[in-house]
């Protein structure tokens, strides 16, 4: 089977990108069309004391301009938060609200006060120009440790402090008894540096609202558009949800951004039905930078301690999480349930102990971004795992393996339960494909050139596959995290496959389809992999967390196994033999040694025509599975970054960077492998180029590529990606998930590179070369003192 | 931000005086001023055009004098608003003092900037402002000293 699992199948959906054919929202044209400009705040934190829009609406082409009041006051709701954290002394979180269009207040650059609709995009923006807003500017604050500080202003009347929840896991009196009879202790603070996702399109949004039927269509940007609708619906009350279709057609990555309803969708929505207008808005690059959910953001500080055999007794963390100025569907769930849940690694620890105190800023919401938690655990174990073997002088390599988890399932003292793996296999791959026995004349080598080699490792492991819904919603989520697909035989036997995963550049219409012609035998271009549409597929939770591929295929895979029953039981009848005897294969439906056999499309046709089915079955091929997960799936594997700093100016090449993950069972490794390198390329630009800044006013000072760096091509080594797969038990194809992996496990590692090389482990990121020469300098410096 | 300078005019310190309270001049040396409107001897409107990297806008705002210390110093602060490419918000300390015939102006300021000039030309921002400054003061040296030639930025 050449197109089946683990083939190397051609990306199905490339041929349109490649054509420019692709459909994505800007592409979008309605009818009557009109355009939404946003009239945003440029300050950081001001009162709201009013509006005068009437120089805007007297310019040519302007239909409306509409503020914050009249959208409270047609009953739109609040942006809601879909995960309840429940803090240390039991009580709910402090949620400050957030309405689409201020009303009284705005919170951070960027607040949107009122939308102007326009005949034009420039006449829109033009009459943006023209709304005076009467501000009173507060002071605002930025940075999660001074909005902690009791001279901070305060930014919602009822989060006293900025303190949004004060939360914890895991035993704190163990954990501090283990850590006083420690041999060893390693102690460091741990910033994890704020980014902006970027995805290539900006996000958009196209609303219609049809009076005659009282039915709204959205084409949005969204990594889940059935949950855009339930919460379009349900909470901002801008519709019922049987009167709103949601359509994400093509959409160009997401990385988490767009799992979010944001006030721009919600207000396109409503401007229609107030200006009986389809109404477009699409983001310029400044505006992403300033509205797109930011990611990371932790302060931290950290305390791991190890027995006189190296072996780990007990990690303590504190960790002040920025929200933002306010909480975005998922916030409360990255710095907690997706975080310091993984803050046992891939170790035995006995004894952990995490509080995170999440904070409101002046400053751009913050939610999942790629990783979402798990990234800023794994920076967190990885540098303190690393700087502890510094410390204690023993070898990196040897000081995990000694403490590396070995037999499954293994329950952490953090709720996970660690179903499968083969670290030391994944370490050992990853070891001889870099050769680390030659990396010390490497070293040599490089010295001399002048240059400082340095080699650096991470032994990530993360949490895909979200997640058992019961087991979510224990822990405070709002929706269940399950997914759907349905599976349709056509009468001539072409496939359709419903998902409610959305695809935005992860190549669904390539894996699925494989996953189908693997069972039954067919190529693949007789399938056709359908989603994104809430008018076409049946309800699903969309795609985020590396989960489409252990929920959204298993889901497909339970279909499938009702669609291969009910064909065995339409052959059995028509070809006279035993259910049992009936195979399929090679697109053929035969009975088992003999020569008995009907095509795939005849089995399809005698379906529908429903001329000769066995006695009480229902004609037509069509099933569906709500597939929901028993467990999360745990992809980990070993990363290792070796580079050379040029100590004459801090310019650091990655010179090698080997990956080997343990994914599961892999479906199409072309897919995996570009799965790694993004993510790899992402982890590289956290660590070494991206940084979202802000200055102490919480003005944004890099909202545009010409402050904010990119990684570039000329930035990446080549890569040397590997597999070592231990299967996953907890779903029907044994996956785990490889969307984030890449930008997990790869940031640590740079910066122990670096940090190796330099010797000086006091580096944060983003490492630029200014900071990475500085470094170098103090390091001398304290050498030349002591 | 902080910017200081210091420049020297030949002109008497009373002359120099009365010039820094006299809208015409302050209209006449800031540059890309278009209107500078006094509606008290300390209070003033004005509409100035500028040019940070890549924005470009109209600030309107409003120009009050403090700390007046005839002749000798005072304070100047402002704020204008640039529509959708922000604010910028400011002030001056000016001092002068006679050396002989002529007279030694000072000034110690600050200035921040928000909304779209933060976000795409902070960086340019230290750099025009110096420009800035320098570009009135040495307006305001030439209209106390006519020389042939002179021309307003």
């Amino acid at each position: 089977m050449t197109e089946g699992i683990g083939a190397r199948v051609l990306r199905k959906e490339d041929k349109r990108f490649l054509m420019g054919k692709g459909r994505y929202t800007d592409d979008i044209v309605e009818p009557n069309q009109a355009y939404a400009a946003f009239v945003r705040s440029p300050h950081a934190h001001a009162e709201v004391k009013g509006i005068d829009a009437s120089a805007a609406e007297a310019m040519d082409g302007v239909v409306a301009v509409l503020n914050g009041e009249q959208l409270t006051g047609d009953g739109i709701g609040n942006i809601i938060c879909g995960w309840g954290v429940t803090q240390k002394d039991g009580s709910g979180m402090n949620m400050g609200a957030w309405s689409a269009l201020a009303t009284s207040k705005v919170r951070y650059v960027g607040d949107a006060v009122a939308v102007v609709i326009a005949d034009s995009i420039e006449q829109a923006r033009n009459a943006a120009e023209a709304v005076e807003v009467d501000y009173k500017i507060l002071p605002a604050v930025a940075q999660s440790m001074k909005a902690l500080t009791n001279d901070a202003p305060e930014i919602h009347d009822n989060a006293p402090g900025n303190v949004v929840f004060d939360w914890e896991i895991g035993d704190l009196a163990p954990t501090d008894a283990a850590l006083a009879g420690a041999a060893y202790i390693t102690e460091m603070d741990i910033t994890n540096n704020r980014l902006a996702p970027n995805p290539m399109e900006p996000r958009s949004a196209v609303a219609t609202y049809n009076d005659a039927e009282e039915h709204y269509t959205l084409y949005t940007t969204s990594q889940n558009p059935h949950v855009a609708r339930l919460v379009l619906s349900a909470f901002y009350q801008v519709a019922p949800e049987h009167k709103l279709r949601v359509i994400a057609p093509d959409v160009g990555g997401g990385f988490g951004s767009k799992i979010y309803i944001y006030p721009e969708e919600i207000t396109c929505l409503w401007a229609s039905m107030k200006t009986n207008r389809s109404v477009k808005w699409t983001s310029d690059r400044t505006e992403a930078f300033l509205t797109d959910a930011h990611g990371r953001d932790h302060v931290s500080t950290a305390k791991i301690g190890f027995d006189k055999d190296h072996k780990i007794v007990g990690l303590k963390v504190n960790t002040k999480a920025n929200i933002g100025a306010y909480m975005s569907l998922f916030s409360s769930a990255v710095p907690t349930y997706l975080y310091a849940t993984l803050l046992s690694g891939q170790y035995n620890i006995a004894n952990i102990y995490c509080d995170v105190q999440a904070v409101y800023t002046n400053t751009v919401p913050v939610d999942a971004y790629r990783g979402a938690g798990r990234p800023e655990a794994c920076f967190l174990v990885e540098r303190i795992m690393e700087t502890a073997a510094r410390e204690m002088g023993v070898s990196p390599v040897e000081l995990r393996r000694k403490n590396f988890v070995t037999s499954f399932p293994h329950q952490t003292p953090v709720i996970m339960a660690y179903d499968s793996g083969d670290f030391a296999t994944n370490q050992d791959q990853a070891l001889k494909a870099a050769d680390y026995d030659g990396f010390e004349a490497r070293r040599t080598e490089a010295a001399s050139r002048g240059k400082l080699r340095g080699i650096g490792f991470s032994n990530y492991i993360e949490a895909c596959g979200i997640a058992p819904s019961a087991a979510v919603g224990s822990l405070g989520a709002g929706v269940g995290l399950w997914e759907s697909a349905e599976v349709r035989v056509n009468p001539v036997g072409t496939i359709e496959v419903l998902t409610g995963s959305h695809s935005h550049g992860q190549g669904h219409e390539t894996t699925f389809t494989q996953i189908v012609a693997e069972r039954f035998g067919l190529p693949t271009e007789n399938i056709q992999i359908v989603h994104g549409d809430t008018d076409k597929v049946q309800f699903g939770m969309g795609t985020y967390g590396s989960r489409s591929g252990a929920v959204g295929m298993s889901a497909i895979f339970k279909a499938l196994d009702k669609v291969e029953a009910k064909v065995k039981k339409i052959a059995a009848h028509v070809l006279e033999a035993s259910e049992d005897d009936i195979v399929i294969e090679g697109g053929e439906v035969k009975v088992a040694g003999t020569d008995k056999l009907m095509g795939w499309h005849e089995v399809g046709l005698a379906a529908y025509t429903g001329h000769n089915l066995p006695e009480g079955m229902e004609p037509g091929l069509k099933e569906t599975s709500f597939y929901d997960p028993t467990n999360f799936t745990f992809p980990a594997g070993c990363y290792i970054c070796e580079v050379e700093v040029d100590p004459e100016t801090g310019v650091t090449d990655i010179v090698q960077f080997v990956a080997s993950d343990d994914f599961g069972t892999i479906i199409n490794p072309m897919i995996v492998e570009g799965q790694v390198h993004g993510g790899i390329a992402q982890g590289i630009g956290q660590a070494m180029l991206e940084n979202v800044v802000y200055d102490d006013d919480a003005q944004q000072l890099s909202a545009s590529y010409m402050d904010y760096a990119m990684p570039r091509a000329d930035d990446l080594p080549n890569y040397s990606v590997h597999h070592a797969s231990t299967e996953c038990p907890g779903n029907p194809l044994g996956m785990k998930g490889c969307g984030e992996a890449g930008a997990i496990g790869s940031p640590p590692a740079v910066i122990n590179a670096i940090t190796d090389a330099i010797g000086n482990n006091d580096l944060s990121m983003p490492a630029t070369s200014a900071k990475v020469w500085a470094a170098i300098q103090a390091a001398s410096a304290k050498q030349a003192a002591e | 931000m902080e910017l200081k300078g210091e420049y020297r005019i030949a002109a008497s310190k009373a002359k120099v005086w009365a010039a820094l309270n006299d809208a015409e001049t302050l209209e006449g040396c800031i540059p890309g001023c278009e209107e500078l409107d006094k509606s008290s001897d300390t209070e003033m409107s004005a509409k100035v055009a500028l040019k940070i990297g890549p924005v470009k806008a109209r600030f309107k705002g409003n120009v009050t004098l403090e700390n007046l210390d005839p002749p000798n110093a005072y304070s100047i602060v402002g704020e204008g608003q640039g529509g959708v490419a922000g604010f910028a918000k400011g002030g001056a300390d000016v001092q002068l003092s006679e050396d002989g015939d002529e007279t030694i102006l000072s000034y110690q300021a600050n200035a921040q900037v928000g909304g779209k000039i933060a976000q795409l030309g902070s960086r340019l921002i230290q750099s025009t402002a110096a420009k800035l400054a320098d570009k009135f003061f040495a307006n305001f040296r030439d209209a106390l000293e006519p020389q042939e030639g002179d021309v307003k930025d």
